[in-house]
């Protein structure tokens, strides 16, 4: 049975149902909490104390470190306690700073696990009010310190990573066409595919659409021109005997994409045309391939479509797509995007 | 209806470790056949499948699905699943069929994704 209380939405959310409306508030912020995990955020780097260190040996270390609170651990290294500034100012009333640490620290943990989702950590800080929590490991291991200060952290990281990683990568290509000038300058992409290499079978394509959307264009382009490339690179690795080439051409208003192998060639270009048709085998169609809407997937993406095939020679393919307004890569659509943001 | 909601109507099981739970699944498609996905399926999809080769996961990065259900309780090779988690899609496992699971997102709401065939 699911437990019905199990509701780790964020505190506005919880107990009602989220409406598209809602989940579409929902941050960053809130939806890294569901992403990273803990030991990703957490401090490794230990300071530990044993029972039997005085409190005055913890003052010493809280302040070298500049921390405020040490996990306590037995001689196998296992979390028996906690002792934070709040027990060294008890400790300092009772004017006890020589006592062991035992007779101070706080026995009673709260644990989270380093597998878990720092959501886990969040709902215990908020539940419990505590400033720090140990982490274990698998084996029930300390492995690492969370503070409040370490999940602030840990998110910031993690937005500004969000933000560097694809942005910058997408601020710089998007740049290609204004910063480099020519009568008429163009970005030619090569790719090489093997035959029958499955494993592999659309990363040329999966590149193609990154690239894509790094240098601007909108997601319905790149859909476009992802989806038919990469029925044009399965071809190439279905039908041909050594597999073939795919070059792309992108220029700010035009994309052009030159797929060609040496053979075995198509018999019939009208035929292969018509949807249903395939000559695929019985395992490439487990594959889920060779349903013979390949060229029709492809003919209804593009803008222009040139089939080309000699039976022992070979088969060339080129595909145009024109691009227009918001769609031309390069000076007018940035701007327009930098506006906005 | 987000993925997280998705796995609770669907019993299902969050195969990948980076999927973001909280993107929105506007929809549904069923198919076997890769190509009649990238003919008809429309954004932000949720693609059921019996289907768990790598391709499905080229697939859905080409049409820009949201999640991948494997019908029947199928488990997907560590090749599929590696790439998912580095493409950022989340694959999910459910114990039910094709029939009833395009039934349970039915009545839970999500519209069809498909394009009909026009000409």
């Amino acid at each position: 049975m699911r437990d019905l209380n199990f509701d780790n939405s964020p505190p506005r959310f919880r107990g009602k149902v989220i409406t598209d409306e809602m989940a579409g508030n929902i941050t960053r912020v809130e939806e890294l909490a569901y992403i990273l995990k803990i030991d990703e955020v957490m401090t490794r780097d230990l300071k530990t104390v044993s029972p039997q260190n005085t409190m005055r040996d913890v003052m010493d270390s809280l302040r070298e470190n500049r921390i405020s609170g040490i996990p306590v651990v037995d001689e196998n290294q296992n979390i028996i306690g906690l002792v934070s500034t709040e027990d060294l100012i008890k400790c300092l009333a009772n004017q006890d700073i020589d006592k062991p640490v035992c007779d101070y620290m706080t026995g009673d943990l709260v644990t989270v696990n380093s597998f878990d989702h720092l959501t886990e950590a969040l709902k215990l800080f908020a539940k419990t009010g505590l400033g720090r929590l140990p982490v274990l490991g698998k084996k029930g291991e300390l492995v690492g310190i969370l503070t409040k200060g370490d999940v602030t952290y840990g998110l910031l990281h993690a937005l500004e990573s969000d933000y560097q990683e694809e942005e910058v990568r997408k601020y710089r290509a998007s740049h290609l066409f204004e910063d480099i000038l020519s009568d008429r300058t163009s970005l030619v992409l090569r790719y090489d595919i093997a035959h029958y290499d499955f494993i592999h079978g659309g990363a040329a394509s999966s590149k193609i659409k990154r690239a894509l959307m790094r240098l601007g264009a909108n997601q319905q382009l790149a859909r476009r021109v992802g989806i038919a490339v990469y029925e044009a690179e399965m071809n190439l690795i279905i039908h041909t005997t050594n597999g073939g080439s795919i070059h792309v051409e992108l220029e700010p208003s035009q994309i052009s994409i030159y797929v060609w192998d040496t053979g075995p060639g198509i018999e019939d270009v009208d035929q292969a045309m018509q949807p249903g048709y395939s000559t695929a085998t019985e395992e490439i169609r487990e594959l889920g391939f060779g349903a013979g809407m390949g060229l029709i997937n492809i003919s209804r993406c593009v803008d222009e479509m040139d089939l080309q095939s000699e039976l022992g020679k070979g088969t060339h393919l080129t595909l145009k797509f024109f691009l227009k307004g918001e769609d031309i890569m390069g000076d007018s659509h940035i701007t327009k995007k930098g506006d906005a943001s | 209806m987000n993925i997280k909601n998705l796995l609770e109507y669907i019993d299902g099981e969050l195969l990948t470790q980076s999927a973001d739970l909280m993107r929105e699944v506007k929809g549904g498609c069923g198919a076997d056949l890769m190509s009649d996905v990238l003919a008809s399926i429309q954004p932000n999809a949720v693609l059921l499948t019996g289907l768990c080769n790598p391709q499905v996961v080229r697939t859905a990065q080409m049409s820009d699905v949201a999640a991948i259900v494997f019908v029947r309780g199928k488990r997907p090779p560590e090749e599929t699943i590696k790439l998912a988690d580095e493409e950022g899609i989340p694959l999910i496992t459910s114990p039910f069929g094709m029939f009833e699971l395009s039934g349970r997102l039915f009545l839970a709401g999500l519209p069809s994704l498909e394009r009909p065939i026009t000409e």
